[in-house]
């Protein structure tokens, strides 16, 4: 954490200069000094590590010049529309890639799991705007299609199948929300704030989703090698129990702990899909603060992240143990 | 802390039931995004397009721009001349605050007060000298000289409720405080005259406005009753929400949507010549062939502003030959762009530089429409002058401190003139530059020309319009046959809405939307 804070305080100089967005253009020069002297701006980088550090360690990471209060509690703010983005994402991956990289494991050569792959590797290229804004184009604007010819009957049928209505909401939580407490209103409890919830969650999902279809069908494979599997069927135990108890649970070890790390990079990733879709949480924020040059907001931004990976990774860690009985946390008597 | 303000939704309920009429047919919804949203709710904290269309939402001016550049009775009903320096006031009658307070000339004086405060509407009202109330619903505006612009900086006077800002707040400051850096009563709480209460806000989310009951103009045809305006900063996004059906009006366009947006049946796009001009500087201090009128002409020569305009802004622009718009005093019918390649090479020549030589330029690549490809397109036309450029863009945020270094030799500036006035231009963009007066504030050319100074410095105290536009003119003349600056054009402006929005009429080139007198079919 000393470490990012000192990092993200580094690069603040080239970040530019946060007043020019503060005041109109006719404003004079010794004015605006000013203002500089009174941010403090004008001291030297070490003088404004000094204060920053001295002020974080008990939890106080300055306001925002932008909002005027405290930075922490502007992430607060945003961070649960966030989360259940990631959420919603994560639980799309979760329930799609387990079948689905199963399926093309047990049955490496059927049609379906060709198709599937074939989907997974188009996916894994398309950049997340790209598949945000075809999304919305689809689903959102609608798109008619005229290439047959509509006055014969199959004409008419196939513009129609290729035609989408639209009318999917293209951007915000919508009005629709449920409060839940402190900060955190939830779109999962009203069909509106879910429909808001589908576009973002599925563009988020979509860079994940091929990686670990990929990655549980490379591991499952691997798995259905092992000698225990072919013991296992040697014993005459049904496929499915081989399948899914067996075989799955070895599977997940290494997925947990990719998993782990790529609910991180999910969090980071939210910048490019709350963009587009005007989701607003800490990804849009932070852009937002960046082109502001909204200094301590950019750090605490940047320190809660870091804190996000440290934690998701030690979870990550703890899960592991549980899994696998025989990795032993040190410390713990054997 | 959830940002949410609730307004004195009971405190309006109070002040009495809402009068039949246009108020009680007030009820249609209106999405509107815009490309941020207000910074604060203190109309005094920011001077910015942002700001001023909050303020014509919850506020009202005295007096306000037409569409056609004169100026229409608000909250002044009527004002007439008694001297030189002053210039006397009528306010309506009755007319109510949000708060259910009735505005008297005590809140205009409030009001002018706290404008001569505020950091970035000060200098707007440095010519002005007082306000003195003579009865409750009259009051005398006086500048220190002769001030022809006085009615347009009262467009900048939108009454504050005084005895709703007086006093102190629970954090124990003054509620009229004006801060930039502390959250402020007043940047949390408004009570205006406006068409328009805030109910509920997010920075960055949305805020929400309903209708005043109050309402003093019982004549607007508006009938907006409920208004969400969600920021999308992200072009694409809001150009889809509007196509989506997701919202009703958008504002900016970006002009690579335009074809996208007319071309679509349900929906309609207004464009209109804008007021800021985009220009180049060449730094007369860091380069010694740009003293040389000659050199600077064959610049000026040098640059297709028409090829810019059509090109690069898709027509989404209005090619410049100066800094005035039309519509402005200074404005001068006859200057059109001047691109020549044979006599800006011929220049050159005359001038000894027929070899040319090596120049730095500078541009922002986000603040303005196509800013870097502009510049690109620039440094190219250059070339066929045999001047290398060295170009480099930055993002706004980097850009600004080095053009206060005036850290290269041509430089982009886009201006647009707060007063609506040609004066503005010449004050900040060519006017020799003097730290103590702030002249020549943005003159990153070091362009200096005394004579027309003294002009500028005649025109600001001429009250007579007829003379004053003369004056204008020649100063806008002279700076063309100087080639003080490279014009390349002026912005234009689009907004676009559903079809049964409509948006025309209560559009202008100030890009404020009177969304007050907003009709939806």
């Amino acid at each position: 954490m000393f470490v990012i804070s000192v990092i993200s305080f580094a690069i603040q100089d080239g970040l530019g200069d946060p007043l020019r967005q503060m005041v109109g253009q006719s404003v004079s020069d010794a004015e605006r000094e000013q203002l500089r002297e009174d941010l403090g701006l004008n001291d030297p980088v070490i003088v404004q590590y000094a204060r920053f550090a001295a002020n974080a360690v008990q939890g106080d990471l300055a306001n925002s010049y932008f909002y005027g209060e405290p930075t922490l509690d502007v992430i607060m703010d945003h961070l649960p529309a966030t989360l259940e983005l990631v959420i919603a994402a994560s639980l799309m991956i979760v329930c799609l890639s387990i079948p689905i990289g199963v399926y093309a494991a047990i049955r490496p050569r059927a049609w379906l799991s060709k198709f599937f792959m074939g989907v997974s590797t188009v996916g894994i290229s398309i950049p997340v705007f790209l598949t945000a804004i075809v999304l919305i184009q689809l689903f959102s604007i609608g798109v008619t299609v005229d290439w047959f010819p509509a006055d014969t009957g199959w004409g008419t049928w196939l513009n129609d199948l290729l035609s989408t209505d639209g009318g999917m909401p293209s951007y915000g939580r919508g009005q629709d929300l449920t409060h839940l407490f402190g900060t955190w209103d939830s779109n999962f409890f009203s069909w509106d704030g879910l429909l808001h919830l589908m576009l973002p969650a599925v563009s988020l999902a979509s860079i994940m989703l091929p990686l670990f279809i990929r990655l549980i069908r490379a591991e499952m494979m691997e798995v259905l090698q092992s000698d225990y599997i072919r013991y296992a069927q040697a014993k005459g135990i049904s496929p499915w129990r081989i399948n899914f108890l067996h075989a799955l649970k070895n599977t997940m070890l290494p997925v947990i702990t990719v998993g782990g790390v790529q609910i991180g990079i999910m969090v980071a990733y939210t910048i490019l899909t709350e963009t587009v879709f005007q989701w607003p949480g800490v990804g849009l924020m932070f852009l937002e603060a960046i082109t502001r040059s909204d200094i301590p907001l950019i750090v605490a931004y940047l320190m809660v992240v870091g804190l996000i990976f440290v934690i998701t990774n030690t979870v990550v860690d703890l899960v592991y143990g549980l899994v696998n009985p025989t990795v032993k946390l040190t410390g713990k008597k054997a | 802390m959830k940002r949410l303000l609730t307004a004195f939704v009971s405190c309006v309920a109070l002040a009495g039931a809402p009068m039949a009429g246009s108020a009680a047919e007030a009820n249609k919804e209106l999405k509107i995004a815009y490309d941020a949203d207000p910074v604060t709710l203190d109309i005094h904290e920011q001077l910015s397009g942002g700001m001023l269309q909050l303020s014509h939402m919850t506020f009202d001016p005295l007096i306000r721009w037409t569409k056609d550049l004169t100026f229409e009775p608000r909250l002044a009903k009527s004002w007439e001349r008694i001297d030189d320096n002053t210039m006397r006031f009528h306010l309506r009658e009755g007319v109510k605050f949000h708060s259910g307070n009735t505005l008297s000339s005590e809140d205009v004086k409030f009001t002018f007060d706290r404008l001569k405060k505020s950091q970035d509407f000060k200098a707007i009202f440095q010519p002005f000298s007082d306000l003195k109330i003579i009865d409750d619903t009259t009051f005398d505006l006086v500048t220190k000289k002769p001030y022809p612009l006085l009615l347009n900086a009262a467009t900048y006077i939108f009454p504050m409720d005084k005895k709703f800002y007086s006093g102190k707040d629970d954090q124990g400051r003054d509620k009229d405080m004006i801060s930039k850096q502390v959250d402020t009563f007043a940047s949390r709480h408004e009570s205006g005259t406006g068409p328009f209460i805030v109910t509920s806000r997010q920075q960055g989310v949305k805020v929400e406005f309903k209708r005043f009951d109050d309402y003093w103009d019982k004549d607007s045809p508006g009938n907006v009753g409920h208004i969400t305006l969600t920021p999308i900063k992200e072009n694409n996004t809001r150009v889809s929400a509007l196509l989506s059906g997701g919202v009703d009006f958008i504002a900016p366009v970006p002009p690579t949507d335009l074809e996208r947006i007319k071309r679509d049946p349900n929906t309609d796009l207004v464009t209109m010549s804008g007021t800021r001009i985009i220009l180049f500087e060449m730094n007369q201090k860091r380069v010694e062939a740009f003293k040389d009128k000659r050199v600077r002409q064959a610049f000026a020569y040098a640059i297709n502003q028409e090829g810019i305009a059509a090109k690069i802004m898709k027509g989404f622009a209005t090619p410049a030959a100066q800094l005035s718009p039309e519509g402005y005093q200074g404005h001068v019918d006859g200057l059109k762009p001047r691109y020549d390649i044979a006599k800006a090479k011929e220049l050159m020549k005359e001038a000894g530089y027929e070899d040319g030589f090596t120049i730095t330029m500078m541009a922002p690549n986000n603040r303005y429409v196509n800013d870097d490809k502009i510049a690109q397109a620039v440094a190219a036309m250059l070339a066929r002058i045999n001047v290398k450029v060295d170009l480099k863009t930055l993002p706004k945020a980097q850009y600004w401190p080095e053009f206060d270094n005036r850290a290269a030799d041509m430089m982009m500036i886009g201006w647009h003139a707060d007063t609506e006035d040609s004066a503005n231009f010449y004050e900040f963009l060519t006017m020799c530059p003097n730290a103590d007066t702030g002249a020549g504030q943005y003159n990153a050319g070091n362009y200096c020309n005394p004579e027309l100074d003294k002009l500028v410095e005649q025109a600001n105290v001429e009250t007579d319009r007829a003379k004053r536009a003369q004056m204008l003119q020649k100063v806008e003349q002279g700076l063309y046959d100087d080639a003080a600056f490279i014009p390349l054009h002026w912005q234009d402006l689009a907004w676009a809405s559903k079809k049964n929005v409509e948006i025309e009429p209560i559009l202008n080139v100030m890009n404020f939307p009177y969304i007050g007198d907003l009709v939806v079919k």
